[in-house]
């Protein structure tokens, strides 16, 4: 099928199969490969982008649901100068093998967007859909604190 | 990450004179090129020797012979040979070497020249002596070039910063500036060079920023899973459900018929699918009508093995020895009192976030390959591919790629040769994927093991007799960190007991460590409780010949504030392990929901001393994910096969920690040394299990004696009356 939407704030028209996952359309055929497999099963969200706004796992996302939607991805989040998280980020060393951050990331930035300073329960509750293996979660809480300060600052 | 593998051959033929692990290059020009990118200009510049090169502009590109995988490595080499080299850090720019073990290897006594292996814990230690002297060289050559500039001797030009000055008059040259005019000493393999002491470390021992930190917040960091090539075809296989089963494939004709796959091949061990893209082989792989053939682990049950191993560890039959000291069986003919306990593990599955696959593209005459692969053994991962391809080593051009976790597994090359089969099949550029489900099936785990540990108490309630039998399946894979030789007890017998029952294992993040000081750390503090003993206070006692130990043991009590009891139904537990030469030491505080068995875990505190470290907030970093790895394990993690099948599939039944299970603060400690390094990377998750164990054990009276400490397992603890 043919659908169009808007990705990374521009409008693109894709051709795919309706039951074909939003994962594989960014990675195999636009070649996004921010976005990242890990599960396939919505179980660890290393897959994760927005979606109206709204985090969600691509790995089960259809095409048939996209149409006129807006998709934002790793790719899209920094603009020009990199989103207050991405600073947070670096300048906290969140990252070890960095396979699960792009999804970590998302999901911290939309959370941000909803809540300027969350506390350690909320910051838990809202990133515990994200795994990551190499354990850097000590870091991520604190990141996000870090990435509220910059956003309050900016 | 580039990759400058394809004409290694040049390369090697270019490298003139070796001494002391450093080669230097006479050749001008490109030397080490970027194959990778085939519209890259040809490096302009000079390489100063196989870790160095320098171009005119100043940057100085520094090659790392480790994988990156999370732990730091491809910075932490780096700075090695950046403080020798006194190069301003600005200026460094990070890439792989070239898979080249006989250059860029290492032997496990710290020699260039070994195999190219990232296991262990072993780079920062490894490389720690051969990059400096690497760094100290180049140095020396940029002195030299210098002096002949200026006409004065190399003892009178020292360098700071990227810039090389003569002392007496104050000139300065810049490395870049210097880059055009490099003069080799003809004696230089017998020139030696000094190296800095601690005191003088710009770089060493500070923190300096990760180098591919930047490029995993943007999503560009590139693993083999991101590489994209022109006609790229997809491949994935299905594998035998019970190890090396192998398949009669009842439906090609109709899979094939199915929409975008290309070719579908049998081979030993499963059948592979190659489509036009990740999804259509993903579909037509389930549609594949595969029967399978029986194999040597077909009734194998890991749950009920637990008996056999019960009764291999309470035999008389002999395994391998790890330790034997003193006269054990006196001691217990002696003993006042005895005390036996036994501990089990599950198989644990490694689960690295990125799922094994290559990217590998055969020529059509089947004599060259070009391939993209993460791995922690890549020269083992490029000779699988020339050995499959029966072409030379050389003629794998080998792209070194950032890999999504590792834990041990992608020290195995098993993808990558399947992976080549497949591709050689096609003739065509391949990704070659597992699916989570095919990376949790057809795992490679941590042994499982059934560990029975007697202890001799003599009458003045001292340790006297030590047994410890570990019974498993896993091989040499479970004997690591059985030995306790900084607890001092007289007489000691640890042994091996090892049954092969057909299913693969393989090193998982400290190998036998975790299971091991698991035990003998719980041991420990059941015999404590038993004899109404401080658990701390028992270890200082047996620590008192190893004072090293000793002194991170009372740190990290005098951290956690020992001497205090938590309050609030939470209780602490202690415990100490020796990884790769790093001794560290943790307290863990949890509290208990007794309705639910489920252990809340609040906090950690963790003291190491690995030496000199040489990135210790990278450091601190491995000790905090080693510690959250590590609880992932005790908490959840359980592999289980039945019928010789793996029972578990993906996340949501091999259950790994979530950041809400985390504990709200991991405190470390990092001990001031000037020793040599240790190993960093490993050196806290073989802690965990004790500690949680001991904690629970004084919260409750109750030991765990069998991780994972599942909230289901922990209710039955609890409802058994003692
Ligand atoms: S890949 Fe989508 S949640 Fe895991
Ligand atoms: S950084 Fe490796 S999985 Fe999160």
């Amino acid at each position: 099928m043919r659908t169009t939407f808007i990705l990374n704030g521009r409008h693109i028209e894709v051709d795919a199969d309706a039951d074909s996952k939003l994962l594989w359309l960014l990675r195999d055929q636009l070649k996004l490969t921010g976005t990242k497999y890990s599960c396939g099963l919505a179980q660890c969200g290393a897959c994760t982008v927005h979606l109206d706004g709204n985090p969600v796992r691509s790995c089960v996302v259809p095409v048939s649901s996209l149409k006129d939607k807006e998709v934002l991805t790793i790719e899209g989040l920094s603009n020009g100068e990199l989103h207050p998280v991405q600073k947070a980020w670096i300048e906290e060393q969140v990252p070890q093998c960095g396979y699960c951050q792009s999804g970590q990331i998302m999901q911290a930035a939309a959370l941000l967007e909803v809540n300027k300073n969350p506390s350690r329960e909320e910051i838990c509750s809202h990133m515990d859909g994200v795994l990551c293996r190499c354990g850097a979660y000590t870091r991520i809480v604190t990141a996000i604190q870090t990435a509220s300060k910059i956003m309050e600052d900016e | 990450m580039n990759n400058p593998n394809s004409n290694s051959r040049i390369s090697r033929r270019s490298f003139l004179g070796r001494a002391a692990g450093f080669t230097f290059i006479l050749a001008t020009g490109v030397v080490v090129p970027n194959i990778g990118d085939k519209n890259n200009d040809q490096k302009k510049g000079k390489e100063l020797s196989i870790w160095v090169h320098l171009a005119p502009d100043g940057r100085v590109r520094i090659y790392n012979p480790s994988a990156e995988m999370g732990q730091g490595s491809m910075t932490a080499c780096a700075v090695l040979i950046a403080e020798e080299m006194n190069v301003d850090w600005k200026d460094v720019i990070i890439e792989s070497s070239p898979v080249d073990p006989e250059n860029y290897g290492l032997q496990w006594g710290g020699q260039l020249g070994g195999p190219m292996m990232t296991v262990g814990s072993r780079t920062v230690r490894g490389y720690f002596n051969a990059l400096r002297e690497a760094g100290a060289r180049a140095n020396y050559v940029l002195r030299y070039s210098a002096s002949r500039i200026w006409g004065v001797p190399t003892g009178r030009v020292s360098t700071e910063m990227s810039k090389a000055i003569h002392s007496d008059s104050g000139k300065t040259i810049t490395f870049g500036e210097l880059s055009g005019k490099i003069a080799l000493p003809t004696n230089l393999d017998n020139i030696k060079v000094p190296l800095k002491d601690n005191e003088d470390f710009t770089l060493i021992g500070k923190d300096i920023p990760r180098y591919d930190i930047p490029g995993k917040v943007t999503g560009e960091a590139q693993y083999a899973m991101d590489i994209f090539l022109p006609e790229m075809l997809y491949g994935v296989m299905q594998r035998a459900p019970v190890n090396k089963g192998r398949p009669v494939l009842n439906n090609k004709e109709e899979v094939l018929k199915g929409h975008g796959v290309v070719d579908v091949l049998v081979m030993d061990y499963g059948v592979g699918v190659v489509a036009d893209s990740t999804e259509t082989a993903l579909k037509a792989k389930a549609r594949l009508d595969i029967s399978w053939s029986d194999a040597e682990s077909s009734d194998y049950d890991s749950i009920l093995a637990y008996q056999e191993y019960e009764r291999l560890a309470k035999s008389d039959q002999k395994g391998r020895s790890i330790s034997s000291k003193g006269n054990v069986l006196r001691a217990f003919e002696t003993a006042t009192e005895a005390m036996v306990c036994e501990y089990k593990n599950d198989f644990a599955y490694h689960a690295q976030m990125e799922p094994l696959n290559a990217v590998i593209s055969v020529s059509p005459d089947g004599k060259r390959a070009e391939a993209w692969v993460g791995s922690q053994s890549p020269d083992n991962a490029r000779r699988t591919i020339a050995n499959v391809l029966g072409i030379d080593f050389y003629d794998v051009n080998y792209h070194v790629c950032y890999l999504g976790g590792g834990f041990g597994r992608r020290s195995m090359s098993d993808y990558v040769e399947e992976a080549t089969i497949l591709a050689n099949h096609i003739r065509k550029p391949l990704k070659f994927i597992w699916t989570r489900e095919d990376d949790v099936g057809y795992g490679a785990f941590r042994p499982i093991s059934l560990q029975r540990m007697e202890a001799a108490i003599g009458g003045n309630g001292n340790i006297m007799g030590w047994k410890h039998i570990i019974a498993g399946t896993g091989g040499g894979l479970l004997a690591s960190g059985a030995e306790i030789s900084y607890y001092d007890i007289p007489t000691q017998l640890i042994e091996v007991r090892s049954i092969d029952h057909g299913v693969r294992t393989k090193h998982w993040r400290s190998v036998g460590h975790g299971p091991n000081k698991f035990a003998i750390e719980s041991f420990l503090d059941e015999i404590a409780y038993a004899q109404k003993e401080d658990p701390y206070l028992l270890r200082r006692k047996l620590m008192h010949k190893s004072p090293r130990e000793l002194a991170v043991l009372d740190k990290v009590a005098e951290m956690a504030d020992w001497g205090n009891n938590s309050s609030n139904g939470r209780a602490k537990g202690i415990a100490f392990a020796e990884r790769s030469g790093a001794l560290t030491a943790a307290v863990g505080e949890i509290s208990l929901d007794s309705s639910t068995g489920r252990i809340k875990v609040h906090r950690f505190w963790v003291v190491m001393d690995a030496g000199l470290v040489v990135q210790p907030n990278n450091a601190i970093a491995q000790l905090e994910g080693g510690i959250n790895f590590g609880l992932s394990n005790v908490l959840h993690e359980s592999i289980t096969f039945k019928s010789g099948q793996v029972q578990q599939s993906n996340f949501h039944d091999y259950r790994l920690l979530r950041i809400s299970e985390a504990p709200e603060s991991i405190e470390c400690f990092i001990m001031p040394s000037a020793e040599e390094p240790a190993g960093v990377g490993e050196a806290s998750t073989p802690i965990v299990g004790g500690a949680i164990a001991n904690a629970f054990l004084k919260l409750t009276g109750k030991p765990l004696r069998h991780m994972p400490f599942t909230a289901e397992k922990v209710k039955e603890v609890l409802d058994q009356s003692m």
